[in-house]
């Protein structure tokens, strides 16, 4: 009997991508006190470096600010020189927070009443782990 | 009891092209609240001035926002009328035509001119400061500024100002403030020193106003634009979202709330996300006025489209401006083609290999499959190339290249057009794009190449 669900982290945050020059930010907000812990242990540095690495990002930084419940990651050299060198559609990398938003995490059963919006059927876009 | 006191900004652009009937409810709004106000219209985002100086270059009383006269007519005779003060950095590469074109729309419609300040110094293009900003470009790069460095013709370079021409202005009785490139939380920042008479090294109370500031500079962001998501982040009345009004007290403490009788909300996560919209280190978020430090901040619900942001701590403010340099950047060439129907997605990875064939060796192309892998991919293609056929059957093949030199951008239009006949099988709908480019550096001036100077028009 496993007593923890795996969720996408969208059931348990929310957040936004924002860009300067070669630089993203994307925040991850937890929907519940009770769920930022969770984020805490499982979003690490390493765990969103290892995500953009396709993207040639050299360097993640998280800032937590626990009263908000939130972290906010830092990401260099993500987007392709920026918006005005990029050759990207989306050259602000506007969309990246829904790509950091669908990393699965390990929720225990019990603090699964604070997830947030029904479980999605779809299929979770793979990046190439490089 | 009196009611405590307070200022109240509302916010009617977040960026040059934003909405253009956004203006009306709020001003509606604060003349109800009544009440000393302001009305701000942020439309700079980071790359607009680099256009509005191209734009100046064709025509010398051109290079301010292009919608103002739509922005501002609307609501001019009732802000006059009721008091409220406007500040806008709409004025872009040419701040005094704007303020021009605002005293012919006031004397088009048939009120008394108002007292219009016109504020400058942002411009650090010019021979005089050459020297030093290209010892600062070399000296002191932005940390997210592209390390490699720009060969080619300087288009703009402006420094971000902060609040002091707008308290100037605001203090010398203007009823409009025109200015170009100012720091977005300086269009608030500024009203709220120049109304409770906070002095330049107020850290602790121009913190939470720059933060303020923050909350309100791209408009809708904090008021559910931006933020839904069916099922998940549900946003009432969307289509009609309403924009940001801040009350602001003396202690620089702001509750967020939006105009009444529209859609969107403002919500503990609204604000949230908003807050930490475009910032870096939380503890830092440097700005002309003053490092704001929200990594104890609270926000708190008081009611139903009223939140409060509090906690937030003032530093003094950087010894030097951010300066944002474009250069010419070549030319972008983008094109795209359709495929449909069995084996669409194969036909168009078809068409993409025949274009890196033919181009390959004198252009990097980015290629996407439109409806498999657009966005999230990268210019190298190493997440294309590292996902098999899904066999997406509509499809729509995008490629682009940028090249300094025109022609051999454009060769990728051009082949991109011969896939017509020469391609796979039944591609259509072919749309191409040639445009010049901006290369874009950032580093850190000395004050004292960007003098702020304010004029009153006649």
């Amino acid at each position: 009997m496993t007593n923890t669900l795996t969720v996408p982290l969208y059931r348990l945050a929310h957040g936004r991508t924002g860009d300067k020059g070669n630089r993203s930010n994307i925040s991850v907000i937890a929907w519940h006190p009770e769920l930022y812990p969770i984020l805490l242990e499982q979003l690490t540095e390493a765990r969103v470096a290892q995500l953009f690495n396709y993207r040639q990002a050299t360097q993640v930084k998280r800032y937590c600010v626990d009263t908000l419940q939130a972290m906010n990651f830092v990401i260099d050299a993500v987007l392709d020189g920026g918006v005005n060198a990029s050759l990207n559609l989306d050259a602000h990398g506007k969309a990246l927070s829904y790509l950091l938003l669908d990393l699965p995490i390990s929720v225990p059963l019990e603090l699964s009443t604070y997830l947030v919006g029904p479980e999605e059927a779809g299929t979770r876009a793979e990046p190439l782990q490089a | 009891m009196a009611q405590p006191e307070r200022l109240l900004v509302g916010c009617a652009a977040g960026f040059s092209g934003d909405r253009l009937d956004a203006a009306a409810p709020v001003v509606d709004t604060m003349i109800e609240q009544g009440g000393p106000a302001f009305l701000i219209f942020e439309s700079l985002a980071e790359r607009t001035l680099a256009f509005a100086q191209l734009a100046r270059r064709d025509n010398p009383d051109a290079g301010y926002e292009p919608l103002l006269d739509h922005m501002l007519r609307p609501v001019l005779a009732i802000c006059l009328k009721h008091g409220i003060r406007i500040v806008g950095n709409f004025g872009a590469a040419n701040p005094r035509a704007a303020g021009l074109l605002i005293r012919k729309i006031a004397q088009e419609e048939g009120i008394s001119v108002p007292r219009i300040a016109v504020v400058t110094g942002d411009d650090v293009s010019g021979e005089s400061c050459r020297a030093a900003l290209d010892q600062a470009l070399k000296e002191n790069t932005a940390i997210e500024s592209p390390s490699e460095p720009v060969s080619g013709e300087i288009v703009s370079a402006n420094a971000y100002q902060g609040a002091d021409g707008i308290v100037t202005a605001l203090r010398d009785g203007a009823q409009v403030v025109v200015t170009g490139r100012v720091a977005d939380p300086s269009l608030t920042v500024g009203p709220a020193m120049a109304h409770y008479g906070w002095r330049e090294d107020d850290w602790a109370r121009l913190g939470p106003a720059v933060m303020a500031g923050h909350l309100l500079e791209c408009g809708a962001q904090v008021t559910g634009g931006y933020f839904a998501d069916p099922g998940y982040k549900d946003v009432p009345d969307l289509f009609n979202v309403g924009y940001p009004i801040a009350q602001i007290d003396r202690e620089g403490v702001c509750i967020i709330g939006k105009a009444a009788r529209t859609g969107g909300f403002v919500t503990t996560q609204t604000v949230k996300e908003q807050l930490l919209y475009e910032l870096h280190d939380p503890s830092a978020y440097l700005t002309p006025d003053a490092v704001a430090d929200i990594s104890q901040a609270v926000v708190r619900e008081l009611g139903p489209n009223q939140v409060q942001l509090s906690h937030v701590a003032g530093k003094p403010r950087p010894d030097k401006l951010k300066v944002n340099a474009y250069y010419n950047g070549g030319w972008l060439a983008e094109g795209e083609i359709s495929y449909a129907g069995p084996r669409a997605e194969g036909r168009a990875r078809l068409a993409a290999d025949i274009l890196q064939r033919r181009l390959g060796h004198d252009l990097d192309i980015r290629v996407d499959l439109i409806g498999v892998a657009s966005v999230f991919s990268d210019d190298r293609g190493q997440w294309l190339r590292g996902m098999a056929d899904t066999g997406a059957r509509d499809v729509r093949l995008r490629v682009a290249a940028s090249h300094q030199d025109k022609t051999m951008a454009d060769r990728l239009t051009k082949e991109l057009n011969a896939l017509y006949t020469c391609g796979p099988a039944a591609g259509g709908g072919v749309r191409t794009g040639l445009r010049p480019r901006l290369a874009m550096r950032s580093c850190f001036l000395g004050r004292e190449h960007a003098p702020v100077s304010v004029e009153i028009l006649d």
